[in-house]
């Protein structure tokens, strides 16, 4: 088909309009969300606002809308993710390190990568039942507990883990290893190969060049990567649920429940892995599913606002890092 | 040659070998710091370490070092269970708590058959229960030694709901009702089951199918357990079926009384007949005391181990889950009390079980 002059101006105006069309569904797409958002904190703030007060963040949950609390799922989800996190990066980043500069791309590596990717699809729920099956019960051993007397201290360690803290963690842990993973390696790719040259003819050794050159230039990438893990982790209802934690508590793993606690008795940190708990998104679900509507509406979205915060703390955490590292990288 | 270059490749390798060194510094003092600490904490702390079996106690936390503040060991009680019943041993954990700080109480929601078997495995010093215990659950406590109290401790009645707007259905027979909610019910419509009631088909609201509430339901209404029509909205949580019932006129559901006690302006009970020429009663604490309402309510239950009831943190618990205090709460939370002879029952089968 050959154009004339005149039929191409004709197509070019078309061609403008679809082209301004484009752009405006784009444009109405990125405010649909922020509208949504926006609509959203509105109801949530405005039905919790009577509810978010400091004794809301101190207390524990009761079975009274006015009097209940977070602090249980406050510090129940804190030593959860700091567990998870500390189980999590290590392998996590040590598996992207060897897929990345060690492995040799063979059947084997490439059947290892398509198992992480299909990993970090799999449904939350799924990593519940693995891990009550493997963690909780741990397949059924009988049950029993080490003590080790430290001197100053009992560890009672049960086996199985039970409902602890620990179970949680490990499978949360596995939760996040596909996306921290997975993360890491393109973080690790997206270091120029040149680096790695350039230190490798200089006469480093390979760990060398991996310890001073490429995990430093990939490091905000991981960190990011983590974060959104542990970010999606902290919002974990589903596998908690199955793990059968608990709902209503009336003390934070270890029986650390104040500063004060922790000042006269350092000693019970080594027991909060092995003690029971709550978290926030479980104490959230409980009180929606309440009978109260106090409950239902208020109760459950002070939680939410709580929760939110959290989260956009730990991602905000995640941008204030990521600039940090990306300052000492100039190239 | 290096300082007039400002290429990128030569300040990379400037730049690095340095940020480089500094971070290894670090990570060697850090790595020494921490071979020096544990060296010291080994060679100064004797550390023991021994096994301990359990036997069918609940995790219990041992003293944890230095001076306690309430002394000796943390008590602590687990319970889990029903989640009908969860709202009351809840509230009776708050309130016992409320006079003994030193106690720790945890309360969960498995549902009841998943409350027993953590109960079998010797989990829980209690297991809350919307239904007495079966055979298999009784066999399954028997084989790991777990010996249990059962007791009653407030009653639920299923309360058949309509919406507000729904001016027709003051009563309905539980002949009606099976006719609905039976398998392979062929009623779609309202008129269907009344020709002077509307022609629009009835929206259906029901327990889902793991609940003790389902289970009950069925039994009373279509005579077996477990046997019911399957194209309603089914949910767990029951205030989805509030909601449902209360945004739907032409809506019919079921839930325990609490539910319906705590929305009466956004829901109607209806009226229950247990035969056909029978008198139409509404769920309330004094048909449920003198036995009118029926077959719909039902008694609620707590299984305690035996073994935890030797513990004195567990027996009082129980104590004043049973007392007036304790029953007082049952009310709080929207459920019956059981009639008081009932009451007395339990409470000296309590006495005997802890003599």
């Amino acid at each position: 088909m050959s154009q004339t002059p005149e039929n191409f101006s004709a197509n070019l105006a078309w061609r403008h309009r679809m082209g301004w069309l484009f752009a405006a569904t784009c444009r109405l797409a990125t405010w649909a969300s922020v509208v949504f958002l926006v609509v959203i904190l509105l109801v949530i703030v405005s039905r919790a606002w009577p509810r978010l007060t400091p004794e809301f963040l101190t207390h524990f949950d009761s079975y009274k809308p006015e009097s209940a609390g977070m602090l249980a799922g406050i510090l129940g989800s804190f030593w959860l993710i700091l567990f998870t996190g500390a189980i999590c990066v290590p392998i996590g980043v040590g598996a992207a390190i060897y897929l990345e500069e060690y492995a040799r791309s063979n059947w084997l590596t490439r059947f290892i990568q398509l198992n992480i990717s299909n990993l970090a699809g799999v449904p939350s729920i799924v990593f519940g039942i693995l891990g009550f099956t493997a963690f909780v019960r741990m397949f059924g051993v009988p049950r029993t507990a080490i003590v080790l007397a430290l001197g100053f201290a009992d560890v009672r360690i049960p086996l199985p883990f039970g409902r602890s803290v620990i179970a949680g963690s490990l499978t949360l842990a596995l939760l996040c290893l596909p996306v921290v993973i997975i993360a890491s390696q393109e973080a690790l790719r997206s270091v120029p190969a040149s680096l790695r040259h350039a230190a490798l003819a200089l006469g480093a050794t390979k760990w060398q060049t991996i310890s001073r050159q490429v995990l430093p230039a990939a490091m905000p990438g991981i960190l990011t990567g983590v974060i959104l893990a542990l970010s999606r982790a902290l919002g974990e209802t589903a596998p908690l649920a199955v793990l059968g934690a608990a709902y209503f508590i009336t003390f934070a793993p270890g029986r650390i429940n104040s500063a004060s606690d922790l000042a006269q008795h350092p000693d019970r940190l080594l027991q909060v892995p092995f003690d029971q708990f709550t978290a926030m998104p479980l104490q959230i679900y409980n009180w929606v599913n309440e009978q109260s509507r106090d409950f239902q509406q208020q109760v459950s979205a002070a939680g939410i606002v709580v929760l939110l915060v959290v989260l956009v703390l730990m991602n905000g955490s995640a941008i204030l890092i990521r600039q940090h590292f990306q300052r000492k990288i100039r190239w | 040659m290096l300082q007039r270059s400002k290429a990128g490749r030569i300040e990379i390798y400037e730049k690095f070998p340095k940020t480089g060194n500094i971070m290894m510094m670090k990570q060697v003092r850090t790595a020494a710091t921490l071979c020096a600490l544990g060296a010291v904490f080994f060679a100064v702390v004797p550390v023991g370490c021994r096994f301990e079996s359990q036997n069918g106690s609940a995790p219990q936390l041992n003293e944890t070092g230095g001076a306690p503040a309430a002394g000796g060991q943390v008590q602590a009680i687990t319970v889990d269970g029903s989640s009908t019943v969860y709202p009351i041993s809840q509230a009776v954990a708050e309130a016992y708590k409320a006079n003994k700080p030193g106690i720790e109480i945890s309360v969960g929601l498995a549902g009841t058959g998943g409350g027993f078997k953590k109960f079998a495995l010797g989990d829980l010093d209690i297991c809350d229960a919307s239904r007495p215990i079966r055979d298999s659950e009784k066999e399954a406590c028997e084989k790991a030694g777990v010996k249990f109290l059962e007791l009653e401790v407030a009653i639920d009645a299923l309360t058949v709901v309509v919406n507000p707007a729904n001016d027709w259905v003051p009563c309905l027979s539980v002949s009606q009702l099976k006719k609905i909610w039976e398998p392979d019910s062929k009623v779609t419509k309202w008129n269907e089951i009344d020709p002077n009631w509307p022609d629009h088909k009835i929206e259906l609201f029901g327990a889902d199918t793991d609940s003790g509430t389902f289970d009950y339901f069925t039994e009373a209404v279509v005579g077996k357990a477990k046997q019911s029509r399957t194209d309603y909205t089914g949910n767990s949580n029951d205030n989805v079926l509030v909601q449902g019932v209360a945004d739907e006129k032409y809506a019919l559901g079921y839930f325990g009384y609490g539910y319906y006690a705590e929305n009466p302006d956004r829901l109607k009970a209806v009226a229950i007949k247990a035969a056909d020429d029978g008198e139409c009663v509404l769920p309330s604490a004094e048909t449920v005391d003198n036995n009118t309402y029926v077959p719909l309510s039902r008694p609620l239950y707590i299984y305690v181990n035996k073994q935890s009831l030797t513990r004195p943190e567990v027996a009082e618990y129980v104590q004043f889950y049973l007392s007036e205090a304790g029953q007082k709460l049952v009310t709080e939370r929207k459920f019956l009390l059981m009639k008081a002879n009932v009451q007395k029952v339990m409470q000296d089968r309590l006495a005997e079980a802890l003599n």
